[in-house]
């Protein structure tokens, strides 16, 4: 095989990229959430990678940790996603601004 | 014949990650996430890290992605209009970007020296290490990681208590007491 680690490295760093510009740009709340959610999986195979190619464990472990905090970190975000919905009735990013200056 | 397999699993999880962000229904942006997990599961199975494979299909593309579409159909989200960005919101967006994309080169260019050889077997096949890492040195972060899932369910549920029927409850709760 001929893959090395830089071509997981610019594979997991271009799906980082890509979820970033979701955070910064998109406006609807659940839409910033499953970006962040692809910039966590980047970070998840870069991870994967560096286990693979120095043939340790501790990636691979990292990755299982990762995934659980991941799930409760998804189950709390839309609890809290939901509870503004139902006081505010929106999720857009631009008209929840309560806290601008 | 890797290699091949390698760049179109790449290919179509860089796609359909652009894809979640690119699409302006939020329901379209939860199926192309499934299949940028899925892309990320496969690329786990090149990795032979066959258990973060399955378990990423089954928890992230599974649960998680159905959690997300299971709220986005409970709040009737209606797709987001088209409107222009701020100009300082896409300038830092654009700054910021070109930073992370720079570092990215930067990073890949200087791995390509250094970077180690790819072993014959990999080490995350084995389903043994799993568990012997998990029980021996990696015993507490384990136990936390448990404890944080019951924070997190506590959390959720009183999160999601309706407002109104919580305040009324709680005054009548202390009463009890």
């Amino acid at each position: 095989m001929t893959i090395g680690i830089e071509h997981i490295l610019a594979v997991s760093g271009l799906l980082f990229v890509i979820g970033f510009f979701g955070v910064l740009l998109r406006r609807n709340t659940l839409v910033v959430f499953m970006s962040l959610e692809l910039m966590l999986n980047a970070a998840m195979l870069a991870l994967v990678g560096f286990s693979f190619f120095n043939a340790t464990m501790e990636g691979n472990v990292f990755v299982l940790f990762i995934i659980a905090v991941a799930a409760a970190e998804v189950a709390v975000g839309l609890a809290i996603i939901v509870a503004l919905f139902r006081r505010r009735h929106t999720v857009q990013l631009e008209e929840l601004v309560s806290l601008k200056g | 014949m890797v290699d091949f397999f390698f760049y179109l699993f790449s290919a179509f999880t860089l796609a359909c990650g652009l894809l979640v962000v690119l699409s302006r229904n939020p329901v379209n942006a939860a199926v192309f996430l499934i299949l940028t997990l899925l892309g990320v599961a496969s690329l786990f199975v090149m990795l032979q890290a066959y258990l973060l494979a399955a378990v990423q299909v089954l928890v992230y593309a599974g649960a998680v992605v159905v959690l997300f579409l299971f709220i986005i159909m409970l709040l009737d989200v209606p797709e987001s209009a088209r409107k222009r960005f701020k100009p300082a919101v896409a300038l830092a967006a654009g700054l910021s970007g070109l930073v992370l994309i720079l570092g990215v080169g930067l990073l890949v260019s200087g791995a390509e020296t250094a970077g180690p050889e790819a072993p014959a077997a990999g080490v995350g096949a084995d389903l043994k290490a799993y568990g012997e890492y998990l029980f021996t040195s990696y015993l507490l972060p384990l136990q936390v990681t448990g404890f944080l899932l019951l924070i997190a369910m506590i959390g959720v549920i009183l999160l999601s208590r309706k407002p109104s029927a919580a305040a009324d409850k709680e005054p009548a709760e202390a009463k009890t007491r």
